[in-house]
């Protein structure tokens, strides 16, 4: 990466930001520089304040103290269009775009300054020519939701641009992306950078930090903690203390493999999608013993979500069965399911995994309040459910206030250790976790694996959907590959390399390797 | 000086309460100007229509009389509520009971006098759960919207139910009406005009404080109603659950109705469409779907419509009243945003307050 010219103006600087939230210290004097053309990676875990103090430079949050200089003055933003106006633009997590209208319409949705009837034909030229120039390859008159995730980011940078943003803050952007579109947001933001412009980058991925950014900066439990320049980092494994404030085991605590009795098995299962077409899932067979960890590997999409909802019976399945614990389960309702000892993580958390809105103990006990430990004759035991919540929460040390909070207010890797707690406790033989890590920083990560790890000692049988090879190879014991809805290959974990499994993901025929 | 809303970190239990009552308050006062546009003196009309309500025994009586199947139908609408079903159809549910009991009251004449009126009251709550129960079922096994079928069927019942007093069921005297039910099947009176009902109401209160906050269905229905697709996972049966909590609704928007037949009117006839299904709509919204409120709410919503009687005397339309109850949920509905955001003031430095 190129020079910095650190003796000019530095286009943001943040100084002893704080920001209090009830019951938390969100920033606590925290500072920060910015310099033109440059990346800054903000590295932190879950709820380590870096969303917070991105919020506060786009007008979303106001801090309690401290002072932000743009480009030399002191300002006051209230809100985005003040962020806006001072070139400063930041593209979150979740896209804010409108599914059903063009990519063009999106960019200039909300813009202030249009006469009442806009004038498109000039608005897709200047389109055409920022994708021309930054490498950001996307159609004016294509609708969003035909796009895939990479290119709506892309129409997100776009709109950006478009305002004529030159300060971006781009949060976590490719925990969404595959490979390959992570390597053309890195030569996008090359190029951006070329032009003069600068960038804000929060992640929690060491090796993202090492690659895109100058500068990386971290915060621990709202604090910053250090910040030096990229290319005197020595080894990733330092980076990784700095974050947690401990060392970080990167191999795991596993026992011996001693496979039991097949519990799960799928025989030639279809799904058709609705409609009709190509099945979602075509003639997926596998089997995964007790004490064994089979890991779907594969391209989001491919069928996974599927083969898990099949099991689970949250889909219909058209062709074929699946058998669960030696029982034919297939189309049985999910709590038939549930009852036969299955336990699931599901992809999608927030919207799958808990009730927002309900309380950390409410969504602990949504399992087992139908058992005798926790109600009787149809009424819930209230004090034997706070009890089973108290322990639960000591046990997977999920940090909340209290068991009342709701656990919408939970950072991510509370939010999953949550959902885990609920169906480890509960499990009867069979967990199926799915992207369990997505999301997670280095520490919950840590504690996700190693409990779906202490589940296989314990003879379970365990069905573990994930996008990173790192981590397949090192939890799993079997992997199979998945490409657009058929097992391409089940390999030993041990004998696998990321080359081979790579090639199959891509769809590559076991012959041709 | 600049204000801006801020998202809460926690649900603000002062404004929770806090709310509901500065809404009741700016409701009044847009009533004010209402009542100020009309050339009435506010504070005037707002004491005659307290006197109205509540100036007497007999009045207080009337009050609660109204209130009862207010109360009813606030509960029935609140169990669907909850489930994030949208049932606007507890006015149909309500002459749908009306239907079963005077069904009974007319045409069982094989069965003793003292079984007229439980059987009467079975099958009426039996005729508001069907006509609750279809929406229900249309939901859960076709995903037919339930705003457009529970809205609808009240025209429909509303309809039939006219083709019965004026035509089939018509008693032989007088232009409309079925004849009047024996009278020792009538519900008695506790208190003057206030009857058995009463009692039943604040039971099925208690009831189903209960089963909504204590049982594992109760569970089930919260779960639902806050992310469909996370009870879905954890096992948790939509559709049979939507149509259960349909039929519980209908049945006792039916009961409402059974009950004001039974204790009021005595027979089917015009006016049985009364608007009680639709004012049970705010009182399950402004309860905040919370059974015990619910009976305050009821109680403010039946003295709205026994105070604007005495409008009248003031030369006002009674119908002020309507447009008062209409006014009270507006402020609530936007006021609800201060549970979950903060009004921030942002002085012209950097000084901010809250």
């Amino acid at each position: 990466m190129s020079e910095i010219n650190t003796d000019e103006t530095p286009v943001v600087r943040m100084v002893n930001i704080t920001k209090h939230f009830p019951g938390v210290l969100a920033n606590d004097q925290v500072s920060l520089t910015l310099h033109k053309g440059e990346v800054l990676a903000l590295l932190g875990e879950n709820g380590a304040g870096k969303s917070t103090l991105m919020n506060m430079l786009v007008g979303l949050y106001r801090p309690d103290s401290g002072e932000i200089y743009v480009k030399g003055n002191l300002v006051e933003i209230n809100s985005p269009q003040d962020s806006m106006a001072l070139g400063i633009g930041m593209i979150h997590q979740e896209f804010m775009l409108v599914g059903n209208m063009s990519v063009a319409e999106n960019i200039i949705l909300g813009m202030k300054d249009l006469p009442f009837i806009p004038p498109m034909a000039e608005i897709k030229a200047k389109i055409t020519e920022l994708s021309k120039r930054y490498g950001l390859q996307v159609y004016p008159d294509k609708i969003i939701q035909d796009l895939s995730v990479g290119e709506q980011q892309r129409v997100e940078i776009l709109k950006l641009l478009y305002r004529g943003a030159d300060i971006l803050i781009l949060d976590e952007p490719t925990a969404v992306l595959t490979p390959g579109e992570s390597r053309d947001l890195n030569e996008i933001l090359k190029k951006m950078l070329a032009e003069g412009k600068s960038a804000i980058f929060i992640t929690h991925k060491m090796d993202e930090v090492m690659e895109f950014s100058h500068t990386v900066q971290v915060l621990r439990r709202g604090k910053s903690v250090s910040t030096c320049s990229t290319k005197s980092i020595k080894r990733v494994q330092d980076l990784a203390n700095m974050m947690v404030g401990r060392d970080i085991l990167f191999s795991l605590d596993r026992g011996p493999f001693k496979p039991g009795d097949v519990m799960v098995e799928a025989k030639d299962v279809v799904v058709l999608p609705i409609g009709g077409g190509k099945p979602v899932l075509d003639h997926v067979s596998f089997s995964i013993r007790g004490g064994e960890i089979l890991g779907i590997a594969g391209v989001a999409g491919n069928g996974q979500q599927q083969l898990t909802e099949a099991i689970t019976g949250l889909l219909k399945v058209d062709e074929g069965s699946i058998y669960l614990n030696g029982k034919d389960m297939t189309n049985k309702t999910p709590l038939q399911i549930i009852k036969s000892g299955v336990s699931h993580i599901p992809a999608d958390r927030g919207r799958m995994g808990v009730v927002g809105d309900m309380s950390v103990g409410d969504n602990l006990s949504m399992k087992k309040y139908r058992t005798k430990e926790l109600s009787s004759h149809s009424v819930i035991k209230r004090n034997w459910v706070r009890k089973f919540a108290d322990h639960l929460i000591e046990v997977f040390t999920i940090k909340t206030p209290n068991q009342d909070t709701s656990v919408k207010f939970l950072s991510g890797g509370n939010i999953q250790k949550t959902i885990l707690a609920r169906e480890i406790d509960s499990c009867g033989g069979i967990l199926i976790a799915v992207y369990p890590s997505r999301g997670l920083d280095v520490g919950a990560t840590e504690a996700v694996r190693q409990n779906i790890i202490k589940q296989r000692d314990k003879g379970n049988a365990v069905l573990l959907v994930s996008e990173e090879l790192e981590e397949l190879l090192m939890v799993a014991d079997r992997i199979a590959v998945m490409f657009e809805g058929r097992i391409m290959d089940i390999v030993n974990a041990a004998d696998a390399t990321t080359e081979e499994l790579g090639m199959l993901m891509a769809g590559v025929e076991r012959r041709n390797i | 000086m600049r204000f801006s809303l801020e998202k809460r970190d926690y649900r603000s239990k002062k404004m929770t309460i806090l709310v509901p009552i500065v809404s009741l308050l700016v409701s009044f006062i847009l009533g004010a100007i209402v009542l100020s546009i009309s050339n009435a003196n506010p504070v005037r009309t707002y004491a005659a229509m307290l006197k109205g309500a509540f100036g007497s025994q007999t009045k207080i009586q009337y009050t609660i009389v109204k209130a009862i199947p207010l109360l009813l139908c606030g509960l029935a609408v609140g169990i669907a509520f909850r489930l994030k079903f949208w049932n606007i159809g507890a006015e149909g549910q309500y002459i749908s009971g009306v239907i079963g009991i005077t069904w009974v009251m007319q045409f069982w004449t094989f069965l003793p006098t003292y079984l007229l009126l439980p059987v009467g009251m079975v099958v009426g709550i039996l005729f508001g759960a069907m006509w609750g129960g279809i929406p229900g079922l249309l939901k859960a096994q076709w995903s037919v919207d339930e705003t457009l079928t529970t809205l609808m069927m009240n025209y429909i019942i509303i309809g039939y139910a006219e083709y019965l007093y004026i035509n089939a069921w018509k008693a032989p005297r007088g232009n409309m009406g079925t004849i009047l039910y024996p009278e020792a099947a009538w519900l008695p009176r506790i208190w003057g005009r206030v009857h058995a009902g009463l009692y039943i109401a604040l039971i099925l209160v208690v009831i189903l404080w209960f089963v909504l906050y204590k049982t594992r269905w109760g569970f089930e229905l919260n779960m639902i109603g806050k992310n469909q697709q996370a009870a879905r996972c954890q096992g948790v049966s939509i559709k049979r659950n939507i149509i259960l909590a349909m039929l519980v609704s209908g049945g006792i928007a039916g009961l409402a109705g059974v009950i004001d037949s039974a204790a009021v009117t005595h027979q089917l006839t015009k006016g049985v469409n009364s608007g009680y299904g639709f004012t049970g709509i705010i009182i399950a919204w402004m309860s905040g779907l919370n059974p015990f409120v619910s009976i305050l709410v009821a109680i403010i919503m039946a003295a709205l419509e026994t105070g604007s009687d005495a409008l009248q005397i003031m030369k006002l339309p009674s119908a002020m009243g309507e447009v008062m109850q209409g006014l009270i949920l507006i402020p609530l509905l936007a006021g609800s945003i201060f549970t979950e955001y903060r009004l921030v003031l942002h002085a012209k430095h950097k000084e901010a307050g809250v």
